[in-house]
């Protein structure tokens, strides 16, 4: 039972660093987006994790999901260009608040925790599979 | 007969699902080694074995309760407590500044050596088997 339980942690991180990969994806697609949907410029998106007891652990193993996702409340970057479409009165227009280098930083982190967990799927099924041909 | 066949198994049998817990926790450590506010756990694998396969006698499993046995006819009976290992907070070396304690190489280290132990454990076991089969069918 533990090590099926082992196995569904490791595939709860799977999926909350999938999502953080997402946000990333999104982060650094729209780095250079002028505009949005809504005539707003586009605001960086953070995923938060949380742990959480999984049902039916026997050893009180913690998974993880993702609580929320917020977004960077820090105002946009403002770029002097009178010829841009979008530019205001004063000739400026607002780029939104990405940092591409800490997005990257991010995403590195993300693929890392990614790796570790599947590497740790990977060792938990062995070890399953061994443990079921017990005694052959 | 048949008793002593399940003892012959049982302190291997044990120590492998003790294994499996811990590799629970384990990895439960690494799932969550970027969470804020999240602290690595673990147990001690030694203790937990003693009190599980009953070494340690007349002490009650960690966090469990035991029946008072004044008399010699009563049953000693252990309640078995909600987590069957006490689980204790992990000393960290250094802490991040979201209040998160897991360091994962230590943490994938401990995992892998107690891949590596279940494995052992796995293999006594079968030998076990295999030498009571051998037994049995006389061969």
């Amino acid at each position: 039972m533990s090590m099926s339980k082992a196995f569904e942690i490791a595939g709860t991180a799977l999926a909350a660093n999938s999502q953080r990969l997402n946000a990333v994806a999104s982060n650094l697609a729209n780095a250079e987006s002028v505009s949005g949907p809504d005539g707003q410029v586009y605001q960086a998106r953070k995923v938060v994790f949380e742990s959480y007891l999984m049902e039916g652990a026997d050893a009180g193993g913690q998974g993880v999901r993702v609580r929320e996702v917020v977004t960077d409340p820090a105002p946009g970057k403002l770029i002097y260009q009178p010829n841009h479409p979008m530019a205001n009165e004063e000739g400026y227009i607002m780029m939104p608040n990405v940092e591409v280098v800490d997005e990257m930083v991010d995403m590195i982190a993300a693929s890392r925790a990614y790796q570790t967990n599947v590497e740790i799927m990977n060792t938990t099924k062995t070890l399953m599979q061994k443990t079921l041909t017990l005694g052959t | 007969m048949v008793d002593r066949v399940g003892d012959e198994l049982a302190f291997n049998a044990q120590a492998l699902k003790l294994r499996a817990q811990r590799q629970e926790v384990l990895s439960s450590n690494l799932a969550n080694a970027e969470t804020p506010n999240f602290k690595a756990r673990d147990f001690d694998f030694g203790a937990a074995l003693r009190a599980a396969t009953g070494q340690a006698d007349g002490v009650p499993a960690p966090g469990g309760v035991s029946l008072a046995v004044t008399n010699g006819r009563h049953i000693r009976a252990n309640a078995s407590p909600a987590l069957p290992v006490a689980l204790q907070y992990r000393t960290p070396t250094q802490a991040a500044i979201d209040g998160n304690t897991v360091d994962p190489d230590l943490e994938r280290t401990r995992f892998t050596d107690n891949a590596l132990r279940y494995d052992a454990a796995l293999r006594m076991l079968n030998g076990q088997i295999q030498t009571l089969q051998r037994a049995i069918q006389n061969n």
